[in-house]
């Protein structure tokens, strides 16, 4: 009979409508509350035997990340000694498929390289979030963190990260990647025993197991599903050259401990020039940029003139 | 001379045409250009070669052992749909100062929108094409940038890494670096004060059949898109119309183009992987699987992926044609005017799909999973389980339910039934491929004709379908996507352990000097990569048969005929990615 296939289909959807609300009613608890509350609010994951729509109402609700998920590269440094486990050997810049890492490897007074670096910027405008630097990173250093709110209103500088933005401890690590933490638990072991025999001197014990605790730590806090530190305020534009940019406190929603604002990394490294005001990112005056413009306009008219070809507006 | 050619190829055909062969090596052979037509007609008349898969060519300027006297290399891929099996490849060497060839596109009309492609890049001239101009640039672009001596805007180095990054690589802006441009060139004699866009141009016209029996009336030329909904992204079509008849019909494209094969040329093996994600954005595992399998071809032994990763390999490729297929079919009914109710049920699946892509390799849609000689993250028994669940429980049952609701339903038969036929004849001239070829009856599938990875092991069907039209299209992908779960299933029982890398991971990749063509049947087709290498850490040549824009050589052809409405349908069965078109 003609029709009955366009009614068949409407019952399909009255099907859905039904049950999408009935899943929730059947389900006890509610697949919208057996989820983490965080004090950005709930996180929820799709079940797979689910029925109907499955909204998740965001940013009231959002969605469980997994561990691998891969956003913007983030620098981890060392908790407990505050070193920057980055050695500046460049592998990351020379494999990003965009090239959007800058790195200034540090010098001492003579001039001599050393393993850590002065300089480290991220273009996270050009950044493809393809998470080869992490993946090939020898010592550990870049991981990608899961932080995707990173709109602002200018390009230049609220999507350059420099080394101090980039930076997070090792705990905000452990805590974005608990099973890759503990996977590594061993790793860090060995490297930490490593590092005290060629210490020698320094017998105690206390830091191979200083290195291990903030693992079991963390997978201790992360079932206490403590509130994520609070996001790093807006940076304002283009700040005057004496005032440090606030350090990136890795704002996230994701579980982290609560005990995680603790301590940052003081730098003593020069900060990166900050344009002054009229200018353009790489200090170039914007009024030099118009004048160069200006000549160059001029210098076309001129070669038009020459050929005879002059242009009337 | 060519006895010995015959000797040296092992190809009976290569003294068929007396003088056509001139030379082979490993990879192809290569014939004189003058005797091109005829050398390939014999080959479609009488060896079964019928389908010209990927034409592209190769600038080797500066590549050793290469002088200018064979500067480009047109290189022509041949495959048999009837017979399958290993096709050959056609290579026609050409000079610098005289880069002309006949056209192919009267023995394989398929070789249209390629052709055009050609000459868009490299500046090489088909002689008798029928409307050889540019395709993806516009008219006013200066050179002609796949050749080796055109450098973009912000031009740096040759190949990356660039030496500005380490070991002091200050911050800066890539804008600034060229105030005002001085390495953007204008072509000789433009002007931008008094240049004027040339004409859009106009369709060929197919005039209707004197006995067609409807009312003369004028002709009128519509535009539809480049901002249409129904186009799918940034795609123009430029109808001529008889009254509410196609009598013509140009594709445009070309908005979305930003010259991947060039980036591809400066990028490292590695690096290109991220970036095959963005070609069809829809299914990047099926993209990367494609470029890995080609450039493994050159890397011997070290290229070979252990039995885990191939396992993994297929699981990924076949989820995400099972995700393409959903959407596809979604948005088809949104062509036709279902407003997204289907679609939303359809991608349904297809999001629990992609949180099983994050899951593994992070990213739902850019997924950057597989790596030379295996893949790049290993799976965990939870995923494993989540992904049977999936499979096993749901995606069939959603298959059934959306045959439920659409296959019978009166308003799709009556909009797709018999509307852009295409013959089977027609598909295989035009180079269709993937669903647009099943769907004309013709039973081609790279995953049987030429079993890559370890497609040879599964049990599954090739679904076809002889109705030609966009019906068939639908119902050829509903049987994929049944397909797909039956190898998923097989896949999921039979994945062993083991180690998922060849060797260590390593962020160089040793690459042997030559050529290769490595294709996957992805969701929309033949996706083939062509690399060719000089041994050095880059490609030499990083091509991509892309089949959303070979598929668009239908078009026209399929749309002539129909109503103005119909078009929107046959575009959307066709089932285009801008990304992947425009490239």
């Amino acid at each position: 009979m003609f029709g009955t296939g366009i009614l068949k289909g409407l019952g399909v959807t009255l099907k859905r409508t039904v049950a999408t609300f009935v899943d929730d009613l059947a389900r006890v608890p509610s697949r919208y509350t057996s989820v983490l509350e965080t004090s950005q609010g709930k996180i929820l994951r799709q079940p797979t035997d689910s029925r109907g729509i499955f909204t998740i109402q965001y940013p009231e609700e959002r969605r469980q990340l997994p561990e691998r998920f891969r956003y913007i590269p983030m620098l981890v440094y060392e908790e407990d000694t505050g070193e920057d486990r980055c050695t500046a050997c460049g592998i990351c810049a020379k494999v990003c498929p965009p090239q959007c890492i800058w790195i200034v490897r540090d010098q001492d007074e003579k001039g001599k390289p050393i393993t850590r670096p002065a300089e480290f910027y991220i273009d996270a405008s050009i950044c493809m979030s393809c998470g080869f630097c992490a993946e090939y990173c020898p010592f550990d250093a870049i991981k990608m963190n899961h932080d995707y709110e990173l709109a602002t209103y200018d390009r230049f500088p609220g999507l350059i990260f420099n080394l101090q933005e980039l930076s997070v401890p090792t705990s905000y690590y452990a805590a974005l990647y608990p099973k890759e933490w503990e996977a590594g638990a061993e790793a860090r072991a060995k490297k930490a025993a490593r590092a005290k025999r060629s210490a020698r001197k320094k017998a105690p014990a206390g830091k191979a197991t200083a290195a291990e605790k903030p693992a079991a730590q963390a997978v201790a806090e992360k079932k206490k599903e403590a509130a994520p530190a609070p996001k790093p305020a807006p940076e304002p534009a283009p700040a005057p050259k004496a005032e440090p940019r606030a350090k990136h406190a890795g704002g996230h929603w994701s579980p982290i401990p609560e005990g995680y604002s603790g301590p940052l990394i003081e730098s003593e490294l020069p900060l990166p020039p900050v344009p002054a005001e009229g200018t353009s990112p790489s200090g170039v005056p914007w009024s030099r940029i118009m004048k160069l413009r200006e000549q160059q306009l001029l210098r076309y008219r001129q070669r038009r003139k020459a050929e005879g070809k002059e242009v009337k507006l | 001379m060519s006895d010995a050619i015959a000797e040296t190829t092992g190809l009976p055909y290569a003294d068929a045409v007396p003088g056509a062969v001139v030379d082979a090596d490993e990879y192809g052979i290569v014939v004189n250009r003058d005797k091109l037509v005829e050398f390939a007609l014999h080959l479609r008349n009488n060896e079964g070669f019928d389908y010209l898969s990927s034409l592209t060519a190769v600038d080797y300027l500066g590549f050793e052992g290469r002088t200018p006297e064979d500067r480009f290399e047109v290189v022509y891929h041949l495959f048999s749909t009837k017979k399958g099996g290993d096709g050959i490849v056609l290579k026609v060497r050409l000079p610098e100062n005289d880069p002309q060839l006949p056209s192919l596109t009267l023995v394989y009309p398929g070789a249209d929108l390629q052709e055009r492609e050609v000459y868009d890049f490299y500046g090489i001239v088909f002689n008798g094409h029928r409307r050889l101009r540019r395709i993806f640039l516009w008219d006013g672009f200066n050179g002609y940038p796949m050749r080796k001596d055109w450098k973009e805007a912000y031009y740096e180095e040759e190949h990356k890494p660039y030496k500005s990054r380490w070991p002091k690589g200050h911050y800066q802006w890539a804008e600034d670096r060229v105030p005002w441009g001085d390495n953007i060139k204008y072509p000789e004699g433009w002007d931008p004060d008094t240049f004027v866009p040339p004409e859009p141009p106009l369709p060929i016209i197919h005039e209707p059949p004197a006995d067609a029996g409807h009312i003369k009336t004028d002709r009128i030329v519509v535009n539809m898109g480049p901002q249409h909904p129904s186009t799918h992204g940034v795609f123009r079509m430029i109808v001529a119309l008889d009254g509410e008849t196609i009598v013509g019909l140009e594709p445009e494209c070309g908005y979305l183009h930003r010259n991947h094969e060039k980036i591809g040329e400066r990028n490292t093996w590695l690096g290109n992987i991220p970036f095959t994600d963005r070609l069809d954005y829809l299914s990047s595992m099926s993209n990367n699987f494609g470029y890995v399998l080609a450039v493994e071809k050159l890397m011997g032994d070290r290229g070979k992926p252990p039995e885990r990763a191939e396992y993994l390999r297929v699981i990924m490729a076949e989820l995400t044609r099972i995700c393409n297929h959903m959407w596809s079919v979604g948005f088809l009914l949104n062509d036709l005017g279902a407003f997204f109710t289907p679609a939303l049920y359809t991608i349904e699946e297809r999001e629990l799909i992609l949180d099983l892509f994050e899951a593994v390799a992070g990213s739902r849609m850019m997924c950057n999973y597989m790596r030379f000689g295996g893949v790049a993250r290993d799976v965990d028994e939870e995923w494993l389980q989540r992904c049977r669940d999936i499979v096993f429980n749901r995606l069939e049952k959603k298959i059934d339910e959306l045959e439920t609701y659409l296959t019978n339903n009166e308003i799709l038969l009556t909009r797709c039934v018999g509307v852009g036929y295409l013959s089977p004849e027609d598909a295989i001239a035009l180079s269709a491929c993937g669903p647009m070829l099943r769907a004309s009856g013709v039973p081609y599938d790279v995953r049987r004709a030429r079993p890559y990875s370890i497609y040879d092991r599964f049990d599954f069907n090739v679904v076809t379908d002889d109705g030609c039209d966009v019906y068939a299209r639908y119902k050829v992908r509903i049987g994929e996507m049944r397909e797909s779960v039956k190898i998923l299933k097989q896949a999921l029982d039979q994945i062993p352990e083991g180690p998922i890398m060849n060797g260590k991971p390593a962020y160089v990749t040793r690459v042997q000097k030559g050529e290769a063509y490595g294709a996957v049947e992805g969701p929309k087709g033949e996706l083939g990569f062509y690399v060719v290498s000089d041994g050095s850490d880059n490609p030499w040549r990083y091509h991509i048969r892309a089949p959303s824009y070979i598929n668009l050589n239908t078009l026209e052809p399929m749309t002539i005929g129909y109503k103005v409405a119909d078009s929107v349908v046959i575009l959307g069965a066709i089932d285009i990615v801008l990304g992947e078109t425009d490239r």
